[in-house]
């Protein structure tokens, strides 16, 4: 027996001196790409902004504190394009696409299951009750800068994920199975009453169906700043959960004998995701499958070790929904897709051939 | 060669009572074994076997004391406890996509802190684990994808890494063919005698638990029907009286063995 990977086993195996190397690599791609796709969902629109003008107006506003000019920058049109509509749309786009894919690696994580989403405990039903209560009830309300849908989102979601984590531990301690049931309970109740207002609000099925489906187009930067602490907080418990959760991989009872303490691990990694994936649903609605495909690539690419699985992912998810936020403004420009229609479109066939491939190897 | 800083600890439970739900599992259990002994417990199935070495570990809840060397482990914190005794389930769950010298490095969790990555320190007492159960040229290899003796190896090697003193081990050879089961106990044995530590192991196979354990306890019902040297325990009378079964005890070169009759 050498030291080879043996066929089966698909990634080069993380740990192994080539792992490492390409753990960084991996590592190194994504950051890249997430760079790349960054400036082509800033240049791509219906006024192109090309990326050297765009760096050049970006260096010039950072540098004018300091009495340098740079030259080349767009112009004032364009610049109010850049500022105003595309640059605090990718940037929503990238902190949402993180927060769910690193939201998804956790729950796998946590639940030991690959199919564990990011929705999977009431966070998504509980945000469409609240966004369409809203939007049937309350249309055009606004609290301060920010509309009242995102909040009422965010609310539906923690109160969906705080009722499935109350119901799970006084059904039976923090066992994962019945925390997952528990989840599910919850989740059918509340997209129950979710139908039902909507049904009795036939007029704004349109805007609450815009909403479920997910969009980032009326992002603006008090969106970003709404969210962007909580992203911020449970992104970084998240991955320095990660390290933690490799421990809880190998079960409860030898994850105790090693020093730690499952269920308080998995509450706390349970409502870190939730907060963040709350957040996301909230000034994004419901985006598809990004939670679920991002972390199986990069477990493809890496191995199973969450502590190398959850950064990437952030990066990667990122990316991911950048790229295909671009889709949605392209295929059918001047109209947009909803963006969780395209990442359904685009990530079930890619996340199908993933599992053909991998069958195949077996 | 690292050895473990201590040498083993004396184990001592007093009035161990467990339940599942609502049935007594354990009624009063109390066990005793010195410092780098090997003990051995034995009994039908459902005699609460697995529960003992669960309760001893502190992840079954249960009254009654433990003491390792004397301290009672019920007010120590898990990090603590965790550097004393090491465990190793009957059914090991073996994370998948992680390699072997990863899964074994998890054995080190208790002496680093919980988000810090591992130190020099760390690597130097996995390398040398895996080195002494010969599991260099698998490290690299997915732990799911060893066979069943390697794998228990490579459980060994994480209970290892963990420099306990004492090895709580649930059925080390329920998976394994004879053969391999004598290489793990064979293991077990020297990695004993080496560092001195404690083995306490569930093993039901009797002569196997009389030939490798010093001492042994046989559970009935979830109390303890007998105790002492194997051949003090392995007798035709307490195994048709407690196992309801006919056998003959011989005795072979390494003490009792065990054969069953029709």
């Amino acid at each position: 027996m050498t030291a080879t990977a043996s066929p089966r086993t698909g990634p080069a195996p993380a740990g192994s001196v080539r792992g490492h190397r390409r753990a960084r690599l991996v590592t190194a791609g994504s950051l890249l790409s997430l760079v790349l796709v960054v400036l082509a969902g800033i240049w791509v629109g219906a006024l192109p902004l090309p990326p050297g003008a765009v760096v050049a107006t970006l260096l010039d506003r950072l540098l004018a504190p300091f009495d340098l000019d740079v030259a080349g920058g767009l112009e004032p049109t364009g610049e109010a394009v850049l500022l105003q509509l595309r640059l605090p749309r990718v940037v929503m786009a990238v902190l949402v696409g993180a927060a769910l894919a690193v939201s998804g690696a956790a729950y796998q994580g946590v639940f030991r299951n690959p199919l564990a989403d990011p929705y999977l405990l009431g966070a998504a039903a509980g945000a469409g009750l609240g966004a369409t209560l809203v939007i049937a009830y309350a249309p055009a309300q606004s609290l301060g800068p920010v509309g009242l849908v995102p909040l009422a989102a965010f609310a539906g979601a923690l109160l969906g994920v705080g009722c499935a984590v109350l119901l799970g531990s006084a059904a039976g301690g923090s066992h994962s199975p019945t925390l997952l049931l528990a989840g599910v309970a919850v989740a059918a109740f509340l997209s129950a009453a979710q139908t039902l207002v909507q049904q009795n609000n036939t007029d704004d099925l349109r805007e609450i169906y815009g909403w479920l489906l997910g969009q980032l187009g009326r992002s603006t930067w008090d969106d970003v700043l709404l969210v962007l602490p909580y992203l911020g907080v449970s992104c970084l418990v998240l991955v320095l959960c990660a390290r933690a959760l490799d421990v809880l991989a190998v079960g409860d009872d030898e994850a105790s004998s090693l020093g730690v303490h499952p269920q308080r691990l998995r509450l706390l990694v349970v409502l870190a995701a939730s907060m963040a994936t709350a957040s996301a649903v909230a000034v994004s609605g419901l985006i598809a499958f990004v939670g679920l495909v991002v972390p199986h690539i990069v477990r493809r690419l890496l191995g199973g070790s969450h502590a190398r699985v959850l950064p990437v992912s952030l990066v990667v998810g990122g990316a991911f929904l950048v790229l295909a936020d671009l889709v949605a403004r392209v295929v059918l420009a001047p109209a947009e897709l909803p963006i969780g229609v395209v990442t359904a479109f685009v990530g079930a066939p890619f996340f199908a051939v993933l599992l053909w491939r991998g069958a195949r190897h077996r | 060669m690292t050895r473990s800083p201590a040498a083993g600890a004396a184990v001592e439970v007093v009035g161990l009572r467990a339940a599942h739900g609502r049935t007594q599992v354990l009624h009063g259990v109390r066990v005793r074994v010195e410092a780098g002994g090997w003990l051995g417990i034995i009994g039908p199935n459902g005699a609460g076997k697995s529960t003992l070495l669960r309760s001893l570990l502190g992840v079954h809840p249960h009254q009654g004391e433990v003491r390792v060397d004397g301290v009672p482990t019920s007010g120590m914190p898990r990090r603590q406890r965790a550097r004393l005794l090491a465990y190793a389930p009957q059914l090991p769950v073996l994370p998948e996509g992680v390699t072997t010298r990863d899964y074994v490095a998890l054995g080190r969790t208790p002496h680093r802190p919980l988000l810090a990555a591992p130190r020099a320190v760390d690597r130097v007492v996995v390398a040398d684990v895996m080195g002494r159960l010969g599991l260099d040229a698998l490290a690299d290899r997915p732990v799911l994808t060893l066979s069943g003796g390697e794998q228990q190896r490579a459980v060994l090697a994480r209970a290892l890494a963990q420099q306990p003193r004492v090895l709580l081990l649930d059925e080390p050879t329920a998976a394994l063919d004879l053969g391999h089961a004598q290489q793990v106990l064979d293991l077990v044995d020297r990695l004993r005698r080496q560092d001195g530590l404690t083995v306490i192991s569930t093993l039901h196979d009797l002569t196997l638990a009389g030939q490798y354990a010093d001492r042994l306890t046989l559970l009935s019902e979830g109390r303890v029907a007998a105790e002492g040297s194997p051949a003090e325990v392995l007798t035709a009378a307490t195994l048709a009286a407690h196992y309801g079964a006919r056998a003959q005890v011989v005795t072979g070169p390494d003490g009792p063995a065990v054969l069953p009759m029709r």
